[in-house]
C-alpha cells in the first residue's frame, strides 16, 4: 500500500521534467583546463588586451597571477599597461558613470563573472556575435540579444552574419532557427578562435576563484587524513562497545 | 603526579561542581544502549554550531557591514586573507549543513516520538532553536550583499510590510529606512553576530539541560528509567554516555567531516544550492533578477507562501500565504499534543502513521523543489496540493494516530 502510493507520487512528477527546460539556447561546453598554466597565461594575455580596457577585475591583484606561473617582472612587463604597481588591483580608468553614458550600461566587473554566469555561458557568448545594423554598436549576440557590448574580438573571429531558417519543431508547429555564418574571415581560423576563447574563459574561471587549485590540493590531503582517522575511530568504537554487544 | 592532580581536583571541587558535573552529564549520564544512525545528529548539530561560531569570528575580522563595501570585502576574504576562502566556505557550507543536520534531528524526533511526554518542553526548546537558526540563516544570507542576498531579503521584508495596519511602520522600524539599505545591512549584521548567536547558544544549553533532566529517548520509544537495577539504581538498558557514546559520536563526527570537507574542498557551491550563482552579482537595487529563489532550506516554506493565490474572507492572498508559511513552521510545536497514539515509536505504530509520515516527507521534498522553480500554473497547483498534504499530516494526526493499529511496546529495548 505504502509502496504503491510512493510510486504514484513519483509518477505524477515525471512529466514535470519536460516542462523544466525552457526555450533557452543550448550552451556549448567550455573546454576548461584549470591546470593548464600555458592556457591560463594565454587567457591572461587576451584578458588584459581585450577586456581590461572597459571591464575591471577589481577584486583581483596583478601579482596574484604568480599562481599561473608568471614572475612579477613578467606580469609587470607584459600584462600591466596602465602604469599600475604589481600589487594593485585590476581596475580600469573609466568610471561607472562615464561607462553608462557611453554604452548605456556600465560594463560589469569580471572578477566573479565566471561564478555567476558559468564557463559554458561565457564560452558560448563570446563566439556568438554577429553583424546587426539595427543596434547602436552594429553588433548583436545570439545568446544575449541586444547586448550593449560590441564584438571586441571581431578582428580575430571575423564578421559573422545571421540567417534565420524555419523548421518543424516536432510538435506540429514551426520553430525559428538562427544560424551564424562567417561573412568575412578574421585572422584566426574557427578552431583557433574557439581555442582562443577557451583560454580566455579558462582564465576567467581562474580569476573567479584564484584559490581553487589550492583548495583541491589541500582537499585531497584533508580527505586522506580523514579516511585514516575514520579507520582509527571505528576501531576505537568497536573496542569500547565490545562490552555492550 | 596523579596525587597532586587529585588534590587539585579536590581543591576545585570544594569551590566549583567540577567532578559532579562531569559525572552527571557524561560518565554517569545513562543513555539507552540502542541508539541507531538517527541519533548522531544532535551531537553533530553542536559540532556545526561550534564551526559556525569559530569561523564566524574570523570572518567578522575582515567583513565590512557597509552596503558599498560588503560584496568587495567578501571577495577580499576569498582572495587576500590567508585561508580566508577556507574560513568562508566552512561558514557557508556549515550554514547549509546546519539545516541538514537539524532537519534529520527533527525527523528522528518525529519517527520515534521523541517529542512525547515527558519531553514536550525539550521539543519546544528545540523549536526555539530552529526558529533562531532560521533567523540566523536569513540575517547571514544578507551579509554578502549579492543580488540574491538583496532580493531574497526584499521578499521577506515585503512580507512584514503586508501585515495589516502596522505592517508599514513595523517594516520601517525593522529596516531603519523606507527600503532595504545600508541601515538594514548594519542592523542585520548586529543581529547575526551578537544577538542571535547568544540566543542560540543559550537555547542549546537549556536544550541539553532539559534533555539530561528527562533522559534520552530511543528507537523503541520506551522509558529506560522504568526498569532500574535494584541495587545501583542504574537503568538496565542504559550505558554511560562517556565513554560509549563519546567514542561512537567521534566516529560519527569523522563520517560527517568526510562529507562536510568533501563539499568544502571539491564542490563549495554544491551546484548552486549552497552558494547561489546569482549571489556572485553585487546587489543592484534597480534590477530585480528574473528569478528569485531562497536557499534550499527555505524553499518548502517559500513554496507554501506562493501557493495561496485567492483572496479569502476579505483578506488578501498574500497575507494568507504569510500565515501559511508561518504556520508551516510553528505547527511543529504542537506535535506533542497532536499525537494521540498509545505508542511513541514508528516501530510499533500502525500503517496510518507510516503512510502519513511518508506522504509528509514526499510533500516536503516536492515543495522544496518547487520553491527553486519559477511559478507556472501547473507548479502552483502542485504546490497547493502538497501544501494540503503537508498540513494534513499535522491537522489529521489526532484522528489517525488514535485509530491506528499499533503493536505493543516491549518492556526492554531491542537491537
Amino acid at each position: 500500500m505504502r509502496k504503491i502510493k510512493y510510486i504514484l507520487c513519483i509518477l505524477c512528477l515525471v512529466p514535470l521534467v519536460g516542462f523544466a527546460s525552457g526555450p533557452e539556447m543550448k550552451l556549448d561546453r567550455a573546454p576548461i583546463r584549470p591546470n593548464d598554466k600555458l592556457s591560463l597565461q594565454r587567457g591572461a594575455h587576451a584578458f588584459v588586451n581585450y577586456c581590461l580596457t572597459c571591464h575591471s577585475a577589481e577584486y583581483m591583484r596583478y601579482n596574484r597571477l604568480r599562481d599561473i606561473g608568471l614572475s612579477e617582472s613578467q606580469i609587470r612587463d607584459n600584462l600591466i599597461f596602465t602604469g599600475q604597481k604589481v600589487g594593485e588591483l585590476m581596475t580600469v580608468a573609466m568610471t561607472k558613470k562615464e561607462a553608462s553614458q557611453w554604452f548605456g550600461v556600465a560594463p560589469p566587473d569580471l572578477s566573479v563573472i565566471a561564478r555567476s554566469r558559468g564557463p559554458d555561458w561565457l564560452y558560448t557568448y563570446l563566439r556568438k556575435f554577429y553583424r546587426d545594423e539595427s543596434t547602436a554598436t552594429g553588433w548583436n549576440n545570439l545568446l544575449f540579444d541586444k547586448v550593449a557590448m560590441p564584438h571586441v574580438l571581431f578582428e580575430l573571429q571575423g564578421v559573422q552574419s545571421v540567417t534565420v531558417k524555419t523548421a518543424d519543431d516536432g510538435h506540429g508547429g514551426e520553430q525559428e532557427i538562427k544560424e551564424l555564418e562567417v561573412e568575412k574571415p578574421g585572422t584566426l581560423s574557427k578552431a583557433e578562435y574557439d581555442s582562443y576563447v577557451a583560454d580566455l574563459v579558462n582564465f576567467l574561471v581562474y580569476v573567479g576563484e584564484p584559490a581553487a587549485a589550492k583548495r583541491v590540493q589541500l582537499g585531497i590531503i584533508v580527505m586522506l587524513f580523514l579516511f585514516v582517522l575514520l579507520g582509527l575511530t571505528y576501531a576505537l568504537k568497536k573496542e569500547y562497545w565490545k562490552d555492550i554487544h | 603526579m596523579s596525587k597532586r592532580l587529585a588534590s587539585m581536583a579536590d581543591w576545585i571541587d570544594a569551590r566549583f561542581p567540577m567532578t559532579s558535573t562531569w559525572k552527571a552529564h557524561l560518565t554517569e549520564y545513562y543513555a539507552p544502549k540502542n541508539f541507531n544512525f538517527w541519533y548522531y545528529f544532535g551531537s553533530l548539530a553542536v559540532l556545526v554550531l561550534v564551526n559556525q561560531l569559530l569561523t564566524g569570528i574570523f570572518l567578522t575580522m575582515n567583513y565590512k557591514p557597509d552596503a558599498s563595501m560588503a560584496f568587495a570585502s567578501v571577495e577580499y576574504i576569498m582572495r587576500d586573507v590567508d585561508f580566508g576562502w577556507l574560513i568562508r566556505y566552512m561558514h557557508s557550507t556549515g550554514a547549509s549543513m546546519f539545516f541538514v543536520v537539524v532537519y534529520l534531528h527533527m525527523f528522528r524526533g518525529m519517527m520515534y516520538g521523541s517529542y512525547r511526554k515527558p519531553r514536550e518542553l525539550l521539543w519546544l526548546i528545540g523549536m526555539g532553536i530552529f526558529f533562531v537558526l532560521m533567523m540566523l540563516a536569513f540575517t547571514g544570507y544578507i551579509l554578502p550583499w549579492g543580488q540574491m542576498s538583496y532580493w531574497g531579503a526584499q521578499v521577506i521584508v515585503s512580507m512584514i510590510g503586508a501585515i495589516p495596519v502596522i505592517g508599514e511602520t513595523l517594516s520601517n522600524w525593522i529596516l531603519g529606512d523606507f527600503m532595504l539599505s545600508d541601515a538594514a545591512l548594519n542592523r542585520f549584521f548586529a543581529y547575526h553576530v551578537v544577538t542571535l548567536p547568544v540566543l542560540l547558544v543559550a537555547l542549546v544549553f537549556i536544550h541539553i539541560v532539559a534533555l539530561h533532566e528527562v533522559g534520552s529517548s530511543n528507537p523503541d520509544g520506551i522509558e529506560i528509567k522504568a526498569i532500574k537495577d535494584p541495587v545501583t539504581h542504574i537503568p538496565l538498558d542504559g550505558i554511560p554516555f562517556h565513554p560509549y557514546y563519546t567514542v561512537k559520536d567521534i566516529f560519527g563526527v569523522v563520517v560527517f567531516l568526510i562529507i562536510f570537507c568533501g563539499i568544502i574542498f571539491f564542490m563549495p557551491e554544491m551546484g548552486g544550492y549552497f552558494l547561489e550563482y546569482n549571489n556572485f552579482i553585487p546587489a543592484n537595487t534597480l534590477q530585480t533578477p528574473d528569478h528569485i529563489a531562497p536557499v534550499w532550506y527555505f524553499t518548502p516554506y517559500y513554496s507554501m507562501l506562493r501557493a495561496v493565490t485567492v483572496n479569502f474572507l476579505w483578506v488578501d492572498a498574500k497575507i494568507w500565504g504569510i500565515v501559511l508559511m508561518g504556520g508551516s513552521v510553528a505547527i511543529f510545536a504542537l506535535l506533542p499534543w497532536l499525537d494521540r497514539s498509545p505508542v511513541k515509536s514508528i516501530r510499533y505504530k500502525g500503517p496510518y502513521f507510516k503512510i502519513a509520515l511518508t506522504l509528509f516527507v514526499i510533500s516536503v521534498f516536492v515543495l522544496g523543489w518547487l520553491g527553486t522553480q519559477s511559478p507556472t500554473p501547473l507548479y502552483t497547483l502542485l504546490a497547493q496540493i502538497f501544501t494540503v498534504i503537508y498540513f494534513a499530516f499535522f491537522v489529521l494526526m489526532p484522528w489517525y494516530s488514535k485509530i491506528d493499529k499499533t503493536r505493543p511496546e516491549p518492556t526492554r529495548v531491542t537491537g
